[in-house]
């Protein structure tokens, strides 16, 4: 594998006296499936918001693909590549699915394009989802699976370099967890990096070429998925002892 | 190609019935009524832009039709401008009024940024009530310039030779541009980038900043263009209401009316305020006359919970899914 695409470098955060991420430091790399664990409340989302510019960390920094992020506002980092999904789906609620994914392709991915090119980027999208035949449905009455692929395909749309997923799996059945599962292996086989949050021990050990763990805002644990399943930190996290 | 230009036809159309009513010589009421009620059209229309496309709650409209009444104020005591200079300062003012308390308080999300607006409505009234140069809390009388020309040509002569034979109707017929054009820019927002990027952002901020909407700058600029639009709706009202206190330049009735109208009419598109206004515009007139004030903005206030209730989306809204 190649260059590091995603540096993060000693990278703190705070809430009030509430320290959620101490010197978390790790490197992700161009075309890496990359796994993000950790227990409820250990800082993988305050982390993800770090990256994609929700939240400014504090101390550290965060370089990604040449650019140095912090200070830099959400919109701008994801028009250098980076995309974010919510671990509690955030659709444009009162457009169609065609219409949310229209705007990461007119705002990013394809700026400047006539309305026919967008809506056209924004369908072939939908198709590799299999979500074309829901094009024109309002977001309002869609079930857990459809919000969850709506969410991905919104960000996948953005045509990001670095697609970060925020536990695109809680709720899922095991049949749509293999479904969703799949799309992100076909986009990372297209070269997209890709970091997967998720609890699903199953799916992210399947998933990722690489797992960091955090816990309590600190990173225990880092390595391919055989060792971190056996690292005794890991599980004393999760068992809490 | 007529068909791409149908809208801007109808404005056309619109705008020369207008100027057909100016030459009727109807009675004087109803130049008075409908120049409210156009004023009303475009009131809520600038409001929509920021309150509806991009779901942020302007309470402080009062306060950028005032500042843009006392802007004209300001021009005619300083120098006697044109009312046509009257109402770009006017619109170049509030517009920069805008885009500074956008400034400062778009960052407060929902009922923060409402009561900041409405805050700086009251700071506004203040300042005005203890200058004295545009007539302080007692207010100022205006006199219409006799007979103005603009380029050249005579607008106004009581004698049949400008174009009006008073001002009033003149500003009537000013006042319909000025609607129309706000109405014509509204559909542009409407129907471009940057709609839709308000739309993101009222849908859900966070997301439409994660894919790459620039929330800040859009909000500003609807800040800026709802504001100059406003303040252009207020640069007009002292030359046609001839006397001014700051009471009418920031009538709350104005805060509350610019929300109900487009909240009643349909916020989501740039028809729902035209409707909402000329409806309840026109309600209110003929409840002006015939019952008191007080009671007009019980009404309003009776229709606004009917409508957030039954009819979320507005009448425009309720049509368009009756016709699917
Ligand atoms: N904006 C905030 N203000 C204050 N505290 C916060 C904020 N965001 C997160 N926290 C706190 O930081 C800690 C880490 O939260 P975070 O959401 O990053 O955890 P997580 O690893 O994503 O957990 P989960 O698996 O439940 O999603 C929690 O204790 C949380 O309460
Ligand atoms: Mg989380």
């Amino acid at each position: 594998m190649s260059e590091t695409l995603l540096e993060i470098n000693s990278v703190t955060k705070t809430f009030g006296g509430f320290t959620a991420l101490s010197n978390v430091s790790t490197e992700v790399l161009s075309g890496e499936r990359f796994g993000l664990i950790g227990p409820n409340g250990s800082g993988k989302t305050t982390l993800i918001n770090c990256i994609s510019g929700l939240l400014q960390n504090d101390g550290g920094k965060i370089i990604f693909d040449g650019h140095q992020l912090d200070g830099m506002p959400a919109y701008k980092r994801t028009a250098t590549g980076i995309t974010r999904t919510f671990q509690i789906p955030r659709p444009f609620h009162t457009m169609t699915i065609m219409d949310n994914l229209k705007i990461p392709v007119e705002f990013v991915s394809k700026p400047g394009a006539t309305q026919t090119e967008i809506a056209d980027e924004a369908m072939h999208i939908l198709e590799t989802m299999g979500m074309a035949e829901k094009a024109n449905q309002e977001t309002a009455g869609l079930t857990q699976i459809e919000l969850r692929k709506l969410e991905l395909a919104r960000a996948i749309a953005a045509k990001p370099k670095l697609l970060i997923s925020d536990e695109a799996m809680a709720g899922l059945t095991g049949t749509e967890v293999d479904e969703v599962l799949e799309i992100l292996i076909k986009f990372n086989e297209q070269g997209m990096t890709i970091i997967m949050i998720e609890h699903i021990m199953r799916a992210v050990m399947q998933f990722s070429h690489r797992v960091i763990c955090l816990d309590a805002g600190e990173l225990i644990a880092e390595g391919v998925p055989e060792e971190i399943v056996k690292d005794e930190g890991v599980e004393r996290a999760y068992l809490g002892v | 190609m007529i068909g791409r230009y149908k809208f801007e036809i109808g404005c056309i159309l619109v705008l020369a019935l207008a100027f057909l009513a100016t030459q009727a010589e109807f009675n004087r009421f109803y130049y008075f009524a409908g120049f409210a009620i156009l004023q009303y059209v475009m009131i809520a229309t600038a409001w929509n832009i920021l309150g509806g496309y991009g779901g942020y709650i302007n309470f402080g409209t009062a306060g950028f039709l005032g500042v843009g009444s006392y802007v004209a104020i300001g021009l005619i005591e300083w120098g006697d401008a044109a009312i046509v200079w009257q109402v770009v300062a006017a619109a170049v003012v509030a517009g920069l009024l805008g885009l500074f308390i956008g400034y400062f308080t778009l960052r407060l999300k929902g009922v923060y940024f409402a009561i900041a607006t409405l805050a700086l409505a009251i700071v506004l009234e203040t300042i005005v009530n203890n200058w004295d140069f545009v007539g302080g809390a007692a207010g100022i009388s205006i006199l219409p310039p006799r007979k103005p020309e603009l380029l050249g040509i005579l607008i106004v002569d009581r004698k049949g030779d400008g174009i009006f034979s008073n001002s009033k109707e003149f500003l009537f017929f000013l006042m319909a541009a000025m609607a129309i054009f706000s109405v014509w820019v509204a559909r542009t927002v409407e129907r471009g980038k940057l709609g839709r990027g308000l739309n993101a952002i009222k849908d859900n901020e966070e997301a439409a900043e994660c894919m790459g909407v620039p929330t800040l700058r859009l909000k500003l600029i609807a800040t800026t263009l709802s504001g100059a639009l406003m303040g252009a709706a207020g640069g007009i009202f002292p030359s046609y209401m001839t006397f001014v206190d700051p009471p009418t330049a920031f009538n709350l009735e104005f805060a509350v009316n610019s929300l109900a109208m487009p909240m009643i009419g349909g916020t989501f598109t740039w028809l729902g305020p035209v409707v909402g206004a000329v409806l309840l515009g026109t309600v209110q007139q003929i409840a002006i006359v015939t019952i008191s004030s007080e009671l007009n903005l019980l009404i309003l206030g009776v229709l606004l919970v009917i409508f957030v209730t039954v009819a979320p989306h507005g009448i425009v809204g309720w049509f368009m899914k009756k016709n699917k």
